[in-house]
């Protein structure tokens, strides 16, 4: 070997081509493409899974369901019609007594088999979460799925316990029959379940809204019947065989696909005891109404929703700003920003404002958009050809309106699927529709403020109250700013943390009720 | 006068968090092949032991021009390391090894000085030190910070003391012919928390930046004073330091002119924690935001603890994704480094044992088989 001229540094040359000058390309350094190679079955066909079994009505009507980072389908499922919502509704019904009556042990064991077994399928989870929702690989393998076996887990654990949710520890009292009916049994001394839960979840962590819903219902002894959003089905489906193979008692929990109209036929199913619905505060606005009467037996349809969000994160002057920016990233980008409780509406201290930007430009273009399968795939797919129309619909509005569109990511886009590179809008006014409205999409409003006191108004001025994000590394104030906002979640110093024992939910418009921790369970309780 | 520091503060946890992100990049195939050269030419290959001896030093420096020597399995084109690291009293074996193997100027000698590792000495010895260390051929000063006044609050002492060793760098380097760079070491390890090391890295840019100054105003002022006098004898002369600030006037027989820029480096290896992704990435952050603000380059150098060519990977993507989108925003680096701070001339790594980790896993990738540790050459 000689030491003069093979010396040079050559840094691009692989293994194969050693011997060849390394061609020219982009300076620097590159990952290479890291596919997910973890092949998961998808059938042809799905039906609904009701009763125990995967069931296919006659002359169903079918649907397909995409994968939107290429736009081909990845199975067609039913279509479920008012009768097989009726089926579903009454097969929980029917399993209702014997589920509420198993002793809470016996309740336990199968909510944690549950949990061991999305854990041992975990990867095959995370491939079909990310090919039918377009999520990052990366997200949908160390979020979503670990989320929703931690849920399983948690709620395993309070099965056994609901007397310490519902605060009746020490004493033992029962409650007033309201209709004269048969009382469902006792899950804890004075707690009894609330009966059939109708569960309509949205497109955007289809599995972990499964679990946040089907967990504590089954902890407490409910019955379900739930239908996953219509261009994500795949892992709820995926998950009946689940309860399938660990020997889910037939009925006690029911999937059933479907558009609007199945959801529509559910909540107003009279058997339907308990409706959760996450999702638009349009569609919950019509549920709130669809639900608000008595039902033919007199007693009252029990209600949570989880809505919207027009999030502020607030970045005070006093800020440790490098943190910060990583936050303000995580909380509008992550899932490309389909995330209810999305940081959307930046306010930076005015001070600081020009530092804030250029750091937020130069993070973004760091983001890798694209292959949602790519394991370094920071940003993936829009779920659905109608969401990315919404959001350049927004896009449009916004530099109409007169704010300015920042796109500082350079990332090569497939040439199919739905696709929109992450973004911030600045010299955003209050007044302007991208700081009002939810766009569910990765697009930022930067907003300023001057004051502590304007950036409370501010934060606050929104039909919305999900989260709020505080950054300052001044405790003083991040304590007095926190108890200003009207919002269910406030994060301080960091942002988008989700943890089963910790409860979410929303103020105003963004919904009532809380799902997680010992006041998620609330709602699926008879105290 | 007392210097006020207004060093942004750091969250520990969520810069933490958003180092620990670095380590889940999927670095496969050719790009993990381009890593491992990449960290291998920016590699300070150290050895810093009391048992030191001339022998040792060159093996060392063998290893350091060629890694691969003896062993078919590795590919033949291999880059050299980017500099030896040694004591002051080593340097001169350097200096021949190197010089024997004509690869003097191309693998850089890098010295510690100043009283290494604790920089408990007078200060004047610490300044001989690195004059004695720069005459006797190194290229590069690694010195230590007085982190004894650092921890006490005094910190126009601890910018005082890098500033005059900076100007000692200054100075000596016209006379030895070549530019000498600083590589001011924090110990990350006793500042403790990353605000202190945040606070530590703005102080060293700053009072390295200060003595540069100095140093052009001196010279100004000698030229105006020479040209005064001097200016019919001769009209061309040049004060040296102009000559040695821009690289493409430097003598032509030096085989790689780059412009030599300063380093701030977490640690010495002698205390732990040395090098950790946390504290490397606030220090990018530093020289980022210098970056930003005065258009000036400073490179950023983690030492200890870095064994394994993964973990050296995890840090080449913290680079990559902290630094180098900077051009691709409009604040393009300047034409020398296209690639940002992925160059030996901003970015070193100080360690002694992971230069082998590296060879194995060239050779694995090269040739589809794992090699002993024993199969690969020690230094």
């Amino acid at each position: 070997m000689t030491t003069a001229d093979t010396n040079a540094p050559s840094l691009s040359s692989a293994p194969t081509s050693a011997a060849k000058p390394a061609k020219p390309s982009k300076p620097g350094w590159d990952y290479s493409p890291a596919p997910e190679t973890v092949k998961v079955d998808i059938a042809s066909t799905y039906g609904l899974f009701i009763d125990g079994k995967f069931q296919t009505p006659r002359n169903a009507e079918r649907f397909a369901t995409l994968n939107p980072a290429t736009e081909e389908t990845l199975s067609e499922v039913t279509q479920a019609s008012d009768a097989d919502v009726d089926r579903a509704v009454k097969a929980a019904h029917a399993a209702l007594p014997k589920w509420a009556g198993l002793p809470a042990i016996e309740r336990a064991k199968y909510i944690f088999r549950i949990a061991r077994r999305i854990q041992e399928r975990g990867r095959e989870l995370a491939v079909l979460e990310t090919l039918d929702s377009g999520k990052p690989i990366k997200e949908s393998r160390d979020v979503d799925i670990p989320l929703v076996a931690a849920h399983f887990f948690y709620h395993a654990g309070w099965a056994d316990k609901l007397e310490y949710a519902s605060g009746k520890a020490s004493r033992h009292q029962g409650i007033k029959a309201s209709s004269g009916k048969k009382l469902l049994p006792e899950v804890a001394p004075g707690v009894r379940p609330v009966g059939v839960c109708g569960q309509v979840i949205p497109w955007n962590f289809p599995l972990l809204m499964a679990a946040w819903k089907i967990a504590p219902a089954l902890a407490c002894g409910n019955t379900v019947v739930l239908k996953p959003a219509e261009t994500t089905p795949l892992t709820a489906l995926r998950l009946a065989e689940i309860f399938e193979e660990i020997g889910l008692p037939p009925g006690v929990v029911n999937i059933i696909t479907g558009d609007g109209r199945t959801g529509k036929a559910l909540v107003e199913h009279p058997l339907v005891d308990k409706v959760a619905f996450t999702g638009s505060t349009e569609v919950g606005k019509r549920i709130a109404k669809a639900t608000a009467g008595p039902r033919p037996d007199g007693k009252f349809k029990r209600l949570t929703l989880e809505l919207g969000g027009k999030s502020p994160h607030i970045i005070f002057e006093d800020a440790a700003i490098d943190q910060a920016v990583e936050g303000i990233i995580n909380g509008i980008y992550f899932n490309q920003g389909e995330v209810c409780c999305a940081g959307s509406r930046l306010f930076v201290q005015e001070s600081i404002v020009e530092e804030v930007t250029k750091k937020l430009e130069i993070r973004l273009a760091s983001l890798r958009v694209g292959d949602p399968m790519d394991k370094n795939t920071d940003v993936g797919a829009v779920n659905s050809k109608e969401q990315l129309n919404r959001i350049e619909h927004y896009l449009s509005l916004g530099e109409k309106e007169g704010a300015t569109l920042r796109r500082a990511n350079a990332s090569t886009l497939p040439k199919k699927g739905y696709w929109c590179r992450p973004c911030f809008f600045t010299g955003v006014q209050p007044s302007h529709t991208i700081a009002r409205e939810e766009i569910f999409g990765p697009v930022l409003s930067v907003l300023t403020f001057r004051t502590p006191e304007e950036a409370v108004s501010r934060a606050n001025n929104t039909a919305y109250g999900l989260a709020a994000g505080i950054w300052t590394e001044k405790g003083s104030k991040m304590l007095s700013i926190a108890k200003q906002i009207k919002s269910g979640v406030v994060w301080c110093n960091t942002y988008n943390k989700f943890d089963p024992t910790s409860p979410f939910g929303g103020f105003k418009e963004s919904g009532f009720g809380r799902e997680g921790g010992v006041q998620g369970l609330k709602a699926y309780l008879e105290v | 006068m007392l210097r006020q520091v207004h060093s942004p503060r750091v969250d520990a946890v969520m810069a933490a968090e958003r180092a620990a992100t670095f380590t889940k990049r999927s670095i496969k195939k050719s790009s993990k092949m381009a890593g491992l050269r990449l960290a291998l030419s920016t590699l300070d290959l150290t050895t810093l032991e009391g048992k030191d001896t001339p022998e040792k030093v060159r093996a060392l420096c063998v290893k350091a021009v060629n890694p691969g020597t003896g062993q078919s399995d590795l590919p033949d084109n291999l880059p050299s390391v980017a500099a030896v690291c040694v004591y002051p009293s080593m340097v001169k074996f350097c200096k021949e090894t190197l010089s024997e193997l004509g690869a003097l100027g191309r693998v850089k000698i890098a010295s510690v000085a100043t009283g290494f590792p604790s920089g408990q000495y007078p200060l004047d010895v610490r300044l001989e030190d690195t004059k004695k260390a720069i005459r006797d051929g190194a290229d590069e000063i690694d010195m230590v910070i007085n982190r004894g006044a650092f921890l006490s609050g005094k910190y126009d002492v601890v910018a005082d003391e890098i500033r005059d060793v900076k100007a000692t760098c200054l100075r000596e380097g016209p006379a030895v012919g070549r530019p000498i760079a600083l590589k001011v070491i924090l110990e990350t390890g006793e500042l403790e928390t990353l605000d202190n090391v945040r606070r530590a890295s703005d102080l060293a840019i700053v009072a390295m930046e200060e003595a540069k100054r100095d140093a052009a105003e001196r010279d100004g002022e000698t030229e105006r004073r020479r040209d005064g006098v001097k200016a019919k004898e001769n009209g061309s002369a040049n004060g040296t330091h102009a000559a040695l600030s821009d690289p493409r006037s430097l003598d032509a027989s030096m085989p790689r002119c780059l412009p030599t820029f300063d380093f701030i480096k977490t640690s010495t290896g002698k205390v732990t924690p040395a090098a950790t992704m946390p504290v490397t990435l606030v220090m990018l952050e530093a020289v980022r935001d210098w970056y930003l603000q005065t258009g000036q380059l400073v490179g950023v150098k983690p030492a200890g603890g870095i064994r394994t060519a993964k973990q050296s990977l995890h840090y080449l993507v913290m680079v990559k994704e902290t630094l180098g989108s900077l051009p691709a925003v409009g604040t393009s680096v300047d034409d020398q480094h296209p690639g940002g701070w992925l160059t030996p001339e901003l970015w070193r790594f100080g360690a002694s044992a992971l230069a082998n980790d590296i060879l194995r896993q060239i050779s694995w990738l090269h040739t589809g088989k794992y090699r002993a540790q024993y199969d690969v050459t020690e230094a």
